[in-house]
């Protein structure tokens, strides 16, 4: 489709180049090697103004989010503490944080059973939700999303969780339980080790309907209707099997951008258990890669390794992203 | 072959469907009751935290530590924000000089992504020319790992530039903020390219058409890019990069207020309540604007 958009403005249309047929394998591959360059050079000629559209965001771009992330694994191998410049040491940053660290793998630890917890549940609550709420009329609609998507963009309102789960017998939870008997003395929910993660990951849950919920609502939106009542006559009985054969293969795009972006905020998290649990928190027992991240990098000014720890996350976050694209992909085939 | 073309993008477009579907197909009644019952309680506890934030801020200080508490305040009171200004007002810079810094950042941050992101995404939506749609894979490869990720670098370059301790060690690299361009990109996609031919033919040349045609056309996706935008830089407290106190935001200095201890809770509770409310109002006003760009939102292969 674009491509005849750039073939109308003038002709970057190069002439085949002739073969006289006994060329070698490799000749060939060369030759056709070089006419694609000069039609694709052809084509950048035509379109010089695109790149002068494109430099800003591109010159940004490449300095701030590309660049970083080379010189990340470049720092990786070094020792560096910014005043003195970075020398080389090759894999021993890896080595001591895989070896060495325990408190890295609590981290990665943690950081692996909220991405496991929270981005699964998290997914499936934003669609669930996006759908059901695409059940109400306009105006119901329309509030539900409001309220339904306000925690994600709340600031770091999730604060109020701390008077919720309060460590003494004011807190609701411990009044709550203690009313009904079931624990006789309060519980420092956020001292405690036994229950920093899972308050963390009730209050994750809690913000997990962001931008991925608002790309399913709008998505159900846009669900063609005739294929509903197509189905309807072709023998979908119920709400459930529309939802199975119809919306969610139409919904396949939308699908994997909410997986992106569900997958990059749960292996992210780092606020909500610094803020709530304390930074560092009782025995790190919520430590995740990214507060860890925080104390290397932010701290210890120990830069060499807190790049390593970045290399480490951004493997991960690429390489889970890659992994449950794959597998959405087959989502309806 | 060009007359099928402008029929499908014409489908595409996602403002022409009714936003009210009857569809009595396959709906059971207690189904549906079951689903309203369902939905109103989730909205309760989804919305419960933030109506209690505003809540606390509303109580006296008595009533913020009573026992057993309360959810709503006996006797609310604006008290608590006005103490707030009181004690911004103590400070050796101003409250207005922290608001000017956040509003500054804010709205020069937004404003310049808004410009940058939509130039890039007008020519990767509407040219193909080489190197374009690789570039565009980058750029959606990049929302796949956190910020945290270039984090270090990013301070090394910033201090390179001498852009430490400066408003721009904030707003520039937020002005490349990949989803921008993603959405922006999509969005554009589902503009009719005889729109932009037809244009092209009275002898405009890209500047105009991305200037009075293009962009006019695009406004849902302007709130969109502008409530993430605001939205991340609002609450940005910059504390990695900007030392000095009168260029700190105010978001810094709230919180600072915050962790002052028990005195200052009411003004903690309204320290909450000015963070979010921002945010929450961009996306309330602008709601619709936003479904209809991430309408578009979805990544093809």
């Amino acid at each position: 489709m674009a491509k005849d958009k750039a073939k109308e403005n003038n002709s970057p249309i190069v002439q085949m180049p002739v073969m006289t047929g006994n060329e070698t394998y490799l000749q060939k591959y060369f030759i056709l090697r070089k006419h694609k360059l000069k039609v694709a050079w052809r084509k950048a000629k035509v379109n010089k103004n695109c790149y002068l559209f494109l430099a800003p965001y591109a010159i940004i771009f490449t300095l701030f989010y590309l660049f970083p992330v080379v010189a990340s694994i470049f720092f990786s191998f070094t020792y560096y503490n910014i005043l003195q410049p970075p020398r080389f040491i090759g894999l021993s940053n890896y080595m001591s944080l895989l070896l060495e660290d325990d408190i890295f793998l609590i981290g990665v630890k943690n950081t692996l059973i909220i991405a496991l917890v929270t981005g699964p549940l998290g997914y499936i609550m934003s669609f669930v939700f996006a759908w059901m709420i695409n059940e109400l009329p306009r105006w119901i609609r329309s509030i539900a999303v409001i309220i339904f998507y306000a925690p994600s963009i709340a600031g770091n309102c999730f604060v109020i969780f701390s008077v919720f789960f309060r460590g003494d017998a004011y807190g609701y939870a411990n009044a709550f339980l203690m009313n009904l008997g079931i624990i006789d003395n309060p519980i420092l929910w956020f001292v405690d080790p036994r229950y920093m993660l899972p308050i963390c990951m009730v209050v994750i849950l809690w913000m997990s309907l962001g931008t991925g919920f608002l790309s399913f609502v709008a998505g159900l939106q846009g669900v063609d209707t005739s294929l509903f009542e197509a189905g309807a006559i072709d023998g979908v009985r119920n709400r459930w099997q529309e939802l199975w054969y119809i919306t969610l293969p139409s919904m396949k795009p939308m699908l994997m951008f909410g997986a992106v972006m569900t997958i990059t905020t749960s292996f992210g998290v780092a606020d909500v258990t610094m803020q709530l649990c304390g930074f560092p928190s009782t025995d790190y027992a919520a430590r995740t890669i990214v507060a860890h991240l925080i104390d290397y990098g932010q701290q210890r000014f120990e830069m060499g390794y807190a790049c390593a720890i970045a290399a480490i996350l951004f493997l991960m976050m690429i390489l889970c992203n890659k992994a449950i694209q794959a597998l959405l992909r087959r989502v309806g085939t | 072959m060009s007359k099928n073309k402008k029929m499908k993008v014409i489908e595409e477009k996602p403002y022409k469907k009714p936003l009210i579907r009857r569809r009595k197909a396959n709906r059971s009644i207690s189904g549906d009751i079951a689903l309203y019952i369902f939905l109103a309680l989730v909205a309760i506890i989804m919305a419960f935290p933030l109506i209690y934030a505003v809540e606390a801020a509303l109580k006296p200080l008595d009533e913020l530590f009573m026992f057993p508490p309360r959810v709503f305040a006996r006797r609310p009171t604006m008290n608590n924000f006005a103490d707030l200004f009181v004690t911004m007002g103590k400070g050796w810079v101003t409250f207005s000089r922290y608001l000017f810094n956040t509003v500054f950042i804010t709205f020069v941050g937004t404003a310049g992504h808004l410009f940058i992101a939509s130039m890039a995404a007008f020519v990767l939506a509407k040219y193909d020319f080489p190197g374009g749609q690789g570039f565009f894979k980058i750029v959606t490869t990049a929302m796949m790992f956190n910020w945290y990720v270039c984090a270090i670098p990013n301070y090394i370059i910033i201090s390179k530039l001498g852009w430490v301790d400066t408003y721009w060690a904030i707003i520039i690299p937020a002005l490349a903020a990949p989803i921008g361009l993603f959405l922006m990109k999509q969005f554009m996609e589902g503009l009719p390219t005889a729109l932009i031919e037809a244009a092209k033919i009275d002898g405009a040349n890209e500047w105009t058409v991305f200037s009075t045609i293009v962009m006019p056309n695009v406004k849902p996706a302007w709130m969109t890019l502008i409530i993430f935008q605001v939205q991340a830089l609002w609450n940005n407290r910059a504390s990695m990069y900007i030392y000095s106190e009168e260029k700190k935001p105010m978001v810094f200095a709230l919180q600072q207020i915050q962790a002052g201890g028990i005195a200052r809770t009411g003004q903690g509770a309204a320290v909450l309540v000015v963070t979010m409310i921002v945010p929450i109002l961009i996306f309330v006003f602008s709601e619709s604007q936003i479904l209809e760009t991430m309408a578009s939102s979805g990544i093809k292969e």
